[in-house]
């Protein structure tokens, strides 16, 4: 299947990278056909491995010259499909963009190209007291530039914000091939808080400077188990009234401890509707006040069980059902949907109950794992894609999730992006107007709409040309009906 | 032009309440021909589409306390005042979440969410100033150290774009990425994308206790030798603040500690302070005003008179600066060494060539390392320098403004470039 445009381009590529940096075996692009949302695939037209900003520079102009899109991919562990190739297009892979390029600790910030794995900047400088604070689940193998792409977050982003928070300073190929140095220092338009989160659409970030935090004093894991989600629920908005904000507070359901235990052996206790996991960070003395609030709390709102960590083993011990929970499920489940969608948390229960409502309805289970704190919620849908009909009733279920989601005022995606997924729920979320607004920001960065096309949003859209444009002086000016100082 | 086809009488006819402009009215100099008082959204949306129609340059202003920062605008036409878009439209204690139209004034919101034990964690320089007002300038206090700025607490926007279209990003939950953060690119926009109708912020608890620990009297040197280790103390410090009225007369660093355990953890700071360091339960007068003689009334007269700057870097050019630039002015200096954010004013009387000269030497002893922006300056200040100095992103910028406001419509010419 091949295509004279691309097969051009490839000979371009060959000539503009280092050796072995284009991929065209139609067997190497078959690793490359999808991301973590595994049952959208498409083989890329082409693969290059840049390692420097230029050659990213290079390679985006390039793709611009033959009017070819582009798509970036990391680590390719996403959960929306950002990263699906597009067979008429390059992808453009940062994996070999990996070196840590300073460590400034005095000022609290570390310079990094945007194949470095999240965990990995944590890991260079956890010895001298500090970490990069944004933390998901997949830290060990996403990377940086990914994780700007999708502006992640993480279970401990409840007190510590997400990766906008954490992000100083960026350098970017624009769409059109230009290299540009975004700073939190600069004044004018917040154009790296634009392209924090815009998932691709605006570029390529090749270097990315992150905020380093400092290592809190003290760490408190406390695991409660309830009766029920109710229980569990209560338990949150009471620590959020007594005004504490914890580090982390997740809470998994019946069916989500089921499959950690039959999964990881995690040993949570037994009986439990819900088990709820509260970590406290931060000054020693603040962490034992709070705790002591959490944890009477916790027996308040009829918690049977509450067990503390007394070492970073036991608090490994009391992650680790919650960190396994998505690849758990996979052990009472043929097949699953992770689910992402996000409520006020108030309205938690009242969600809860309509989820209850749709399994019944639909005769499909959804386990229930979510980060409490901020209403986020990751429900599985459990499926067996032998049975016919179920994968369908399931995906309903899983659109009918995010309706609930969107009724009770939430959003539809809390940290894995719309990318192709969710660009269908964009709608229901947004009126026409949002959306068109949206779109000035891409057709600003993006006009030909190469970057990425297809993802975040419904329909694709022409930019046109600016209508009317002025430069300089305005013409009221000018004839002196206006005055300018 | 025709009285009754004309611009005046199609506002006259958008339902909004309109009154002619008087003197009072101008935007640092420049006299608008009406201003608009809109209670509603869908209203400013009215305003805004009469005013694409007719080719109104428009300017909005909320309590004013910073409408002459940036260049006067090109033009202004309609002057939009935000005084009557005054409600809290939602605020779910239960969800630490707060939703206000942008002429709630940031006292008024504070008042209401600390009677429901919960803070905005912004602390705005002037006070008197409208919520939206604090969004479009993008000012910071100095709690930013903790809490962020106010991009990070605002989690939700509805604006009204030059042509009347009325658009809204993010919404009223903390976590959120669904589509693009348009909040991000209005906050300290100037007014010149559209108008902020409304926003929706995260909120905090409001601390259980606090100190503050201030040591009077040391010399700078003494205070940045200490500074890098309060900073990164496991107290973990809400702010660190530095004032210094001028080079050589008195100064002060004060250390804001918030939450449980407050006593205990300010006695720690105080110990990396030294022995003259005091424990108080208020942070002292000065704290998160604006350096002296900079400093504008609100309300007052447009240009206040003095220069101000803010010089945005990182904490280990400070003492370069204090050393260097710094120390050879007249300036007042006030800020966060935690940050290293810190504003700094310079007297009325000072020669406007002499402040440029100060300005250009600010910047070039920080390089890269470092912004200076001239907040607000008199007219012959203004003049000589470049306010914004080196823009990162600029002609990206331009193609932004180009996208939302084709027309320039919106307070044209005031922000970075002249956008
Ligand atoms: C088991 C598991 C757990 C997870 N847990 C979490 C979690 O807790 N929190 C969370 O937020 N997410 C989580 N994720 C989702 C995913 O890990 C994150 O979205 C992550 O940020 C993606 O990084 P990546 O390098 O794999 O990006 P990819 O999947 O390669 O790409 C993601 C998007 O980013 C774009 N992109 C990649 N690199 C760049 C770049 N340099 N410049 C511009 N755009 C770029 C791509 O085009 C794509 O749109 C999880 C995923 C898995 C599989």
């Amino acid at each position: 299947m091949s295509d004279p445009v691309l097969d051009r381009l490839a000979v371009r590529f060959e000539e503009l990278l280092p050796a072995g940096a284009v991929i065209t075996d139609p067997v190497r692009l078959r690793t490359y056909e999808c991301d973590g949302l595994t049952h959208h695939r498409a083989m890329p037209g082409i693969v290059v491995l840049p390692e420097t900003a230029e050659q990213v520079a290079a390679a985006v102009r390039l793709c611009g010259e033959y009017g070819v899109p582009f798509v970036a991919r990391g680590s390719g562990t996403g959960l929306s499909g950002g990263a699906l190739p597009r067979t008429d297009g390059v992808l453009i892979v940062t994996s070999r963009m990996r070196r840590i390029l300073e460590i400034d600790l005095p000022n609290r910030r570390a310079v990094v190209e945007p194949g470095v794995t999240n965990l990995a900047i944590t890991e260079a400088v956890r010895e001298q007291g500090y970490y990069y604070a944004p933390d998901p689940s997949s830290q060990q193998v996403c990377s940086i530039g990914g994780n700007v792409a999708e502006n992640a977050g993480g279970a401990h982003c409840l007190k510590y914000g997400f990766t906008v928070n954490h992000i100083l300073g960026l350098e970017i190929v624009t769409p059109d091939g230009e290299i540009v140095e975004l700073s939190a220092l600069d004044p004018g338009y917040d154009l790296l808080g634009a392209f924090v989160g815009s998932e691709g659409t605006l570029g390529i970030a090749t270097k990315i400077t992150v905020r380093l935090s400092r290592t809190p004093e003290a760490v408190t894991t406390l695991l409660a188990a309830f009766g029920s989600i109710e229980g569990g629920g209560e338990a949150v908005s009471a620590i959020i009234a007594a005004g504490i904000v914890p580090a982390a507070i997740e809470m998994m359901d019946a069916l989500a401890v089921e499959a950690a235990e039959a999964a990881v052996g995690c040993a949570y206790p037994e009986g439990a509707g819900a088990v709820l996991i509260v970590e406290l960070d931060g000054p020693r003395a603040e962490v034992e006040h709070q705790f002591a609030a959490v944890e009477r709390i916790c027996r308040e709102t009829g918690a049977f069980e509450i067990r503390v960590a007394a070492s970073a083993e036991e608090r490994a011990a009391i992650w680790k059902g919650r960190k396994s929970a998505f690849a758990a499920v996979g052990r009472i489940s043929p097949a699953y949907i992770v689910q992402d969608g996000v409520v006020p948390r108030t309205a938690l229960p009242e969600v809860l109950a309509g989820i209850d409502r749709l399994q019944e309805e639909y005769g499909i289970r959804v386990a229930n794992v979510f980060h409490a704190g901020d209403g986020n919620l990751h429900p599985l849908v459990l499926f067996d894609d032998a049975a016919p009909g179920e994968g369908e009733r399931a995906a309903t279920v899983s659109g009918r999730i995010l309706d609930l989601c969107i009724e009770h005022g939430g959003s539809i995606t809390g940290e894995h992006g719309v990318g192709v997924d969710k660009s269908r729920y964009m709608p229901k979320m947004f009126t026409e107007e949002d959306l068109d607004t949206m779109q000035l920001v891409r057709c600003a960065f993006d006009p030909r709409s190469l970057s990425n096309p297809g993802k975040v949003f419904p329909t694709p859209r022409l930019c046109g040309e600016v209508p009317g444009v002025r430069k300089g002086v305005h013409p009221l000016v000018e004839s002196g009906r206006a005055e300018q100082f | 032009m025709n009285a009754a086809t004309g611009p005046g009488a199609a506002l006259a006819a958008a339902g909004v309440t309109i009154r002619p402009a008087g003197p009072d009215d101008a935007v640092a100099g420049v006299a608008p021909r009406w201003v608009a008082l809109p209670e509603t959204t869908r209203e400013i949306a009215a305003v805004m589409r009469v005013s694409a129609a007719h080719d109104l340059a428009v300017v909005v202003a909320g309590a004013g306390t910073t409408l002459h920062w940036g260049r006067p605008p090109e033009r202004c036409d309609v002057l939009i005042d935000t005084c009557c878009l005054n409600e809290i439209l939602e605020h779910e204690a239960g969800d630490l979440v707060v939703r206000v139209q942008a002429g709630v004034p940031v006292e008024t919101l504070t008042e209401a969410l600390a009677a429901k034990g919960q803070e905005l964690a912004l602390d705005p320089p002037l006070a008197g100033g409208t919520v939206g007002g604090l969004l479009a300038a993008g000012l910071a206090g100095p709690r930013a150290f903790r809490y962020g700025t106010a991009r990070d607490l605002l989690i939700g926007i509805t604006v009204v774009l030059a042509d009347g279209t009325i658009a809204k990003a993010g919404g009223k939950v903390v976590k959120n990425v669904a589509g693009y953060d348009l909040g991000k690119l209005f906050t300290g926009s100037y007014g010149t994308l559209g108008v902020i109708a409304d926003a929706t912020f995260r909120l905090h608890p409001l601390p259980a206790a606090r100190a503050c620990v201030v040591w009077s009297g040391p010399t700078l040197d003494e205070i940045l030798a200490a500074v890098p280790a309060v900073t990164a103390s496991q107290a973990e410090p809400s702010a660190v603040e530095l004032d210094r009225p001028a080079p050589d007369g008195p100064r002060a660093v004060a250390v804001l500690v918030e939450g449980a355990a407050a006593a205990e953890r300010a006695r720690a700071v105080r110990d990396l302070l030294g022995g003259e360091a005091r424990i108080a339960d208020e942070p002292p007068r000065w704290w998160g005003r604006l350096p002296e003689p900079g400093f504008v009334e609100p309300g007052g007269p447009s240009g206040g008179g003095g220069v101000l700057l803010e010089i945005r870097t990182v904490p280990s050019r400070l003492p370069g600066l204090f050393a260097g630039a710094l120390a050879r002015t007249d300036a007042a200096v006030r800020g966060s060494l935690a940050s290293a954010v810190l504003r700094v004013a310079l007297p009325a009387e000072t020669d406007p060539a002499a402040a440029a000269a100060f300005v250009s030497a600010l910047r070039a002893e920080l390089a890269d390392e470092g912004r200076v922006v001239v907040l607000s300056a008199p007219e012959p200040v203004a003049r000589r320098v470049d306010l914004w100095g080196h823009v990162g992103g600029l002609a990206l910028m331009r193609r932004i403004k180009d996208r939302f406001d084709p027309d320039r419509r919106m307070s044209p010419g005031r922000f970075v470039g002249g956008i």
